[in-house]
């Protein structure tokens, strides 16, 4: 029942908050936000009553929905569905605190960030297909409207590209399951993702209909590709995020961005082995770019959330790296099972972790834009530092976070997965490394830039973080402290999720 | 208690006819109350059915000798198909009169017609006796052509005469067929169970099949004798729109099922590679032309024709999976047409007095109507299949139904889903949400929107986000009904 | 002195009439001369109606048969007169409204006379008095045709109706004799029993065709149809209400009698395929022609009245369709479809008459806005306009069914289904432009005129009454049906 609640108290909430009159805004805003805190603390219920020593599914909600279609309302969490649920949970009242300021139709915006949440939270306990792609779709409507509405000078663009993208692979995505539901037979038809990864196992899922796994494999693939993002289908991500309200790319970074990856973990890994692993090198190859070119574009960008952009997509590509890498057949004899296991921890950490640090970055671009009267290219800027320590010192924390400097969240994430990469693929690996690079100097670049050096006249009043900033920011940033120095408290829940996974791969 | 739905439409429309003085309030109170109890009886006789039948009976609603001549009776009778549209044709019905609530130029007459045309349509789903199905069949025109030649707006008497004459050479081609059917058949009964069981020899089901299907499948929109519906749907004031997109077009598929399949199975076979084609092409040809569409009313009007070839489709299937999606398409789009027209004819035309979007765009309706903005959003999403509404497990099912049975026509339908989206999200675009630069205008101010409407697009709205959340509520009438007597000839032409 | 009482006694309907007839001419001549015009025409209309009356009761109340002299009366022909004299009462009731003529009680006993003629064209299965009762029926229809002097056209129509008809007449006879030559008597009965057996010779054809064009003529089928719509235009509405509805029925009923009784042998076949010689090919190609010009040719008309002539036509040929049916269901399709035409056509006829009479023409236009300045009359007008296209539940709809039903099943089975299919057509086409006429009653803003009249009472309770058969007996045609197919059980004629 508590996955139930959980996903459906933000929907509900929500509805109320739009239902409200037009006069209540305060009030809306209020509820949204308790609204919020209440599931993160459902939320950490659930982290609390959690077995860790279980590798599979718990808190298992499983109703018979559309009988003879085979769909399911089927819910259930592991290590990895949990950890997702909590990024979710911790960033919504991260990010509508961040929105509190909003002038427009503030009751709608929260609102739609509350549907969004459910969106989320449904997708990451989903376990039947249907149900999983209904609050995929789900989740796509509020973040068009929020670009639409609320977003910067060239919004109507973005969210149209937003859309566009992401339907193409969601219409692509459905049709590859109704072609892999239409083709089974009659016995082990189903949408649900426990029964498909068993029948995979045994190899009866396409009974030798090569052409036909492959193409749905790559319908699969598509539609994942393009949320995560994948390089070539990441186009649409950096207008996106740029143009988007804070708040909004805040979200869009740390939480739905995890949901391409989460299908990666959740889809393809237990349901395509054959076929991943018979992709595996093209797909390295686009991991490996999606890790360097975003990393060289954002070190061209002169616009600060843009380049924040580019470096979400950029720290994307180390899990896709990890989960590809990891994606070798182990047919018996266990080969790499370590590397293995740790690529695939360093993925679920830094799918954690990167949420954290990225919601972080765009909640300091957003505050450098609203104090800037709309401005936040890269040059505008320069020795903040003296106007505003406790801002630049904050947002350097993030910015090295961000980098992976051991001691904060980012590190343990990408060294696990680069100890497993290292040795699954090493030339991938390789060439990773210099997105590591570039990544560092991109991001030591604004922290010079803005921060360091004289401070021209017209910023020597920069407002430092006032006391509801530094609260708003305080708990991530503990977090990052918290986590880089004890990681064990998530690889604790998804070490066994993991080795779950490889076991039926 | 089915019948109950007829007596009362009609008794209501007697009665609005000799309604004394010019008031429209009566008028309209008459006509609410009467589409409720339409709905109420509705409601009540489905889950009486439901509850006494086993699955998939045909239960007897009324059964009476009525020209013994010829062997007509008047004979209703219901099964999960049936009360399904019946349910549709209640809920289509309380929200035209909600949505209706400001006519004030001859209210009286205007009511009176509408619940003779849902008086019809009741009695249509609900008949096993052929020749009464004609009668409420043909009963159905005439409020139609006065409903829009009286009340309607763009090519009022152009769009009311095609329309009219459009169905009466459909009904006329059903008639032919009918008439042969007894003819050979010499059983002396119209009966449609009885004519079932007759084994019409093959020839004669070729052409019969084909005449009686397409008479009927002209109503519902299957390409190329659509071209009715545009014209019609954009000449019809807003209910009735609603009706004839929502209800009408579904009497055409209905028909179709009900008559020609049932009766001629062999023929079916014959033909259903056919109808499968031109089901597709008027899926993807409805969906590319209401792309292009300048005129609101018009984009809907084509997107009709376009789901309406899903039915079609799914029909053609001959699988279950893709007739329980055809039926349940049916409802589906009755009720997201209904609503999608509602916001066009009565939230933005009545206001704006418009229907051309590119004087529509800069207006930046959504600011001045934020509930039919809303209401919008949602139909949209509903008509594009998104999960969670009721088109989504609709069309899934004939997806899966035409992969099973032409699996390149399958491929083909999911192509038309495609355009769908683009169309919409273009319309919704394009209506609602006006482009960055335009804030500076001021905005033209509008009236609010009125409770009724308000009242009737939640009615709507609810009940797709209900099916679609709950679809079993509707797939457990409709999958047993696949097993009733009059599907029988059906699974002998080799349903699977 | 037996005969005579039983010859009267048979004839009683018709020597009622004939008498009603002379009375009206008597009063109207000696007691009421210098009367003002309405008392006169309320009293001469009154003893007509009173007179049928008297007339139908009888038929009612003393069955009769009698098959002595030149006459044929049976249960059928007894009951057939009825619905003749009830159409005779509702065009005298639709004329005491009219001022169109100054010699009321010459036009009542005309009506009279052509009553009797129908009543006599029903009771005979003998040539010569058919041929009799025929001239009686269409002398006093050319003369009540010319009854409006104050009209040119009325004029012209009758002048045209009389020489169609006295042409038309002239080729019947000839016919007649012909046949007469052939068969050596002629008794329906006889000349049946005389040609059984015998191969059919070209002459026969000859006299069949012409016989058969006198009726084609009466019955204004294509093309033999040119006169009608003049008539129906230029006629006072009263006598056009006559003319359409009365002598259609009886001339059916009578062509369907002579046909059946006296050449079922000669019947012939032109379904595809198999073509014998026979009169049944002439039947289907005036059919055909009447329903394909009728139709077409009232899409264009502008005057209601013209219209109405050319639907006539186009319902003409579907009623064709049922004399190629077989037997018993021709008769029957033929009678109700017949029978109930005739009410619905005297009820549209009605609703142009007042129109009429309050200072308009019978144009299109000025039916415009009828439905705001009289509801129930434009109500009515919908009923009789729907019921001629065949729209459910009107008993039009249910005669075309009935009579396509009949028309299908003629054996050999679906043979005639190509004409079936060109009268569902035709008559799905025929909704136009009854539409039309529907569209400028309700949709159509009335012209700012002076203010309209009510209409007289009587002509009002009329066209209720009318519209009230209409739609009862579509909703319950076994009222009718019934009665038919118990009076067909036994040997119809």
């Amino acid at each position: 029942m508590i996955l139930s609640i959980l996903t459906f108290l933000p929907l509900t909430a929500g509805v109320l908050i739009a239902l409200l009159g037009r006069d209540r805004q305060k009030l809306g805003r209020n509820l949204a936000f308790a609204a919020s805190l209440l599931s993160l603390t459902l939320a950490v219920g659930l982290w609390v009553a959690f077995d860790n020593a279980q590798g599979g599914m718990q808190f298992v909600e499983s109703v018979s929905w559309v009988p003879s279609l085979g769909i399911e309302y089927h819910l259930g969490v592991d290590g990895l569905g949990l950890l997702m649920v909590l990024l979710s949970a911790l960033i919504v009242p991260f990010a509508l605190l961040a929105s509190w300021k909003i002038e427009n139709k503030p009751k709608l915006y929260f609102s739609l960030v509350l549907f969004l949440e459910s969106g989320l939270f449904g997708t990451f306990t989903a376990q039947n297909f249907i149900h999983w792609f209904l609050f995929w779709e789900l989740s796509l409507i509020p973040a068009f409207f929020l670009i639409r509405i609320w977003g910067g000078s060239k919004r109507g663009y973005a969210a149209s590209q937003f859309f566009i993208y992401t339907m193409v692979g969601s219409v692509a995505m459905l049709a590859a399951f109704l072609a892999l539901y239409a083709t089974a037979d009659a016995a082990t038809r189903s949408f649900d993702f426990a029964q498909l990864a068993a029948t995979a196992h045994q190899g009866g899922l396409f009974a030798g209909h090569k052409t036909l796994a492959t193409a749905v494999f790559l319908g699969i693939l598509l539609g994942l590709a393009v949320k995560v993002p994948l390089v070539p289908f990441h186009t649409w991500l950096p207008a996106a995020y740029s143009e988007a309200p804070t708040g909004t790319a805040m979200l869009l970074t740390g939480a739905m961005s995890k949901m391409g990856v989460y299908g990666f973990l959740r889809i393809l890994w237990p349901i395509f082995p054959e076929q991943m692993q018979t992709w595996r090198t093209p797909l390295l190859a686009l991991a490996a770019a999606t890790i360097v070119l975003p990393a060289a574009a954002a070190f061209a960008q002169k616009d600060l959330k843009r380049m924040v952009a580019y470096s979400s997509v950029n720290h994307l590509g180390y899990c896709l790296l990890g989960i590809f890498a990891a994606a070798r057949l182990t047919d018996g004899s266990a080969l790499f099972p370590n590397e293995q296991a740790a690529a695939l921890n360093g993925v679920i950490l830094q799918m954690f972790n990167h949420g954290l640090t990225a919601s972080a970055l765009f909640y300091f671009v957003g505050l450098i834009e609203q104090r800037g009267g709309a401005l936040r290219g890269l040059n505008d800027f320069g020795g903040l530092r003296q106007a505003a320590p406790v801002f630049c010192g904050l947002m350097g924390i993030a910015l090295f976070a961000s980098l992976g400097l051991p001691g904060l969240n980012g590190f343990p994430g990408e060294f696990l997965i680069f100890k497993g990469a290292l040795n699954l693929s090493w030339r991938t690996a390789l060439i990773s490394v210099s997105g590591l690079l570039l990544t560092a100097i991109f991001l030591l670049t604004i922290l010079q830039r803005v921060f360091s050096g004289p401070l021209p006249g017209k910023w020597s009043g920069w407002p430092d973080l006032t006391l509801a900033e530094r609260l708003t920011v305080l708990p991530v940033m503990a977090l990052m402290f918290v986590l880089g120095v004890f990681p064990q408290l998530l690889t604790g829940l998804a070490n066994p999720a993991v080795l779950q996974m490889l076991k039926s791969f | 208690m089915l019948a109950w739905t007829i007596y009362i439409s009609f008794l209501g429309a007697a009665i609005l006819m000799f309604l004394p003085g010019e008031n429209p309030l009566p008028a309209r109170t008459l006509a609410l109350l009467a589409a409720l109890a339409g709905l109420a009886c509705a409601v009540m006789g489905a889950i009486e059915c439901h509850r006494h039948a086993g699955a998939g009976a045909l239960t007897d609603v009324a059964n009476a000798p009525w020209i013994a001549e010829l062997g007509i009776r008047y004979h209703l009778a219901a099964d999960g198909i049936s009360l399904v549209l019946v349910l549709l044709t209640g809920i289509a019905a309380v929200a035209g009169v909600l949505f209706s609530w400001n006519v004030e130029n001859r209210s009286r007459e205007f009511f009176a017609l509408y619940l003779a045309l849902i008086g019809g349509v009741y009695g249509v789903f609900l008949s096993v006796d052929l020749f009464l199905l004609f009668v409420f069949y043909e009963v159905a025109i005439i409020p139609k052509y006065f409903l829009i030649v009286i009340w309607g707006s763009t090519r009022r008497e152009y769009g009311a005469m095609k329309l009219a004459l459009y169905s009466f050479v459909g009904s006329a081609m059903v008639l032919v067929g009918l008439i042969a059917a007894y003819v050979v058949a010499g059983t002396k009964t119209f009966d449609l169970a009885e004519l079932a069981k007759v084994p019409f020899p093959a020839a004669f089901q070729n052409w019969a099949f084909i005449v009686v299907f397409v008479g009927f499948a002209i109503l519902a929109g299957l390409w190329p004798f659509h071209t009715w519906a545009p014209t019609g749907h954009v000449a019809a004031p807003t209910a009735a729109s609603m009706l004839l997109a929502g209800v009408v077009m579904k009497l055409g598929a209905y028909g179709a099922l009900r008559v020609a399949m049932t009766l001629f199975p062999i023929g079916l076979h014959t033909w259903q590679n056919t109808i499968a084609v031109l089901a597709v092409v008027g899926i993807v040809y409805g969906a590319l032309v209401a792309l292009v569409q300048q005129d609101f009313k018009f984009v809907i009007g084509y997107s009709s024709v376009s789901h309406m070839g899903f039915v079609l489709l799914g029909l053609m299937t001959l699988t279950q999976i893709g007739l329980t999606g055809a039926v349940l398409q049916m409802f589906s789009h009755g009720i997201i047409a209904g609503l999608l027209f509602a916001v066009v004819g009565r939230m933005v035309y009545d206001r704006t007095h418009t229907r051309d979007l590119a004087v529509l765009q800069p207006m930046n309706l959504n600011r001045v109507l934020p509930f039919a903005a809303v209401t919008f959003v949602v139909g949209c999403a509903a008509s594009m299949g998104l999960p969670g509404f009721s088109g989504f497990i609709a069309e899934l099912q004939v997806l899966v139904g035409a992969w099973q049975s032409f699996p390149v026509f399958g491929v083909l339908a999911a192509v038309g889903i495609l355009v769908g989206i683009a169309f919409t999200w273009r319309v919704l675009l394009k209506a609602f949400f006006a482009e960055d630069k335009v804030e500076a205008r001021p905005l033209t101010p509008c009236p609010r929107i009125s409770l009724p409407e308000r009242v009737g697009a939640v009615l709507l709205l609810a009940t797709t986000i209900t099916i679609g959340l709950c679809p079993g509520l509707l797939l457990d009438l409709i999958t047993p009904a696949l097993n009733s007597p009059l599907m029988q000839p059906l699974w002998k032409a080799g349903m699977r | 002195m037996n005969l005579y009482l039983e010859f009267l006694t048979a004839l009683a309907p018709e020597v009622i009439v004939v008498a009603t007839a002379l009375l009206v001419l008597l009063v109207d001549l000696v007691l009421v001369r210098e009367k003002p015009l309405a008392q006169r025409v309320g009293l001469t209309g009154a003893i007509t109606c009173l007179g049928c009356g008297l007339a139908m009761v009888w038929l009612a109340l003393v069955p009769c048969s009698a098959h002595v002299a030149m006459l044929a009366i049976g249960p059928v022909t007894q009951w057939l007169k009825v619905p003749l004299l009830l159409l005779t009462i509702f065009a005298a009731v639709l004329s005491w409204n009219e001022r169109f003529t100054r010699h009321a009680g010459e036009y009542f006993a005309l009506l009279l006379l052509a009553a009797t003629g129908l009543m006599l064209l029903v009771s005979s299965d003998n040539l010569l008095l058919i041929f009799i009762a025929l001239e009686l029926l269409s002398t006093s229809l050319y003369a009540l045709a010319a009854f409006d002097k104050g009209s040119l056209a009325s004029s012209e129509a009758a002048l045209k109706y009389f020489l169609f008809g006295g042409m038309s007449a002239a080729f019947t006879l000839f016919g007649i004799s012909l046949i007469y030559g052939i068969a050596g008597d002629l008794q329906l009965g006889v000349i049946e029993m005389r040609l059984r057996g015998h191969p059919a010779e070209p002459v026969f054809y000859a006299a069949l065709v012409m016989t058969l064009v006198g009726f084609a003529f009466k019955l204004a089928a294509a093309p033999f149809h040119l006169w009608a719509p003049d008539v129906y235009e230029g006629a006072p509405t009263p006598a056009a209400a006559f003319i359409a509805s009365g002598s259609k029925v009886a001339s059916f009923f009578v062509l369907a009698r002579i046909l059946l009784s006296a050449f079922p042998a000669e019947r012939g076949a032109a379904s595809f395929g198999s073509y014998l010689p026979g009169w049944a090919p002439v039947l289907m190609a005036l059919a055909a022609l009447s329903m394909v010009a009728g139709n077409v040719a009232a899409i264009v008309q502008t005057n209601v009245k013209r219209l109405l002539a050319y639907s006539a036509i186009a319902h003409t040929g579907y009623a064709l369709l049922a004399l190629l049916a077989d037997q018993r269901r021709a008769l029957s399709a033929l009678l109700f479809y017949t029978i109930t035409y005739a009410f619905t056509v005297v009820g549209a006829f009605a609703v142009v008459s007042v129109v009429e009479n309050n200072g308009r023409k019978a144009s299109l236009a000025d039916f415009a806005g009828l439905s705001k300045r009289a509801p129930l009359l434009s109500f009515c007008m919908l009923v009789f306009m729907l019921s001629l296209a065949g729209i459910p539940p009107l008993s039009g709809f249910f005669g075309k069914f009935y009579l396509f039903t009949a028309a299908a099943e003629a054996l050999p089975k679906l043979s005639l289904l190509w004409l079936v299919v060109l009268a569902v057509a035709a008559s799905a086409v025929s909704l136009y432009y009854y539409l039309q006429v529907l569209k400028q009653i309700y949709a159509v803003a009335p012209a700012p005129a002076s203010a309209w009249p009510r209409p007289a009472l009587s002509s009002s309770v009329a066209i209720v009454l009318l519209a009230a058969i209409v739609i009862v007996l579509g909703c319950v045609p076994d009222l009718l049906l019934g009665k038919i197919s118990e009076l067909l059980k036994t040997n119809p004629f």
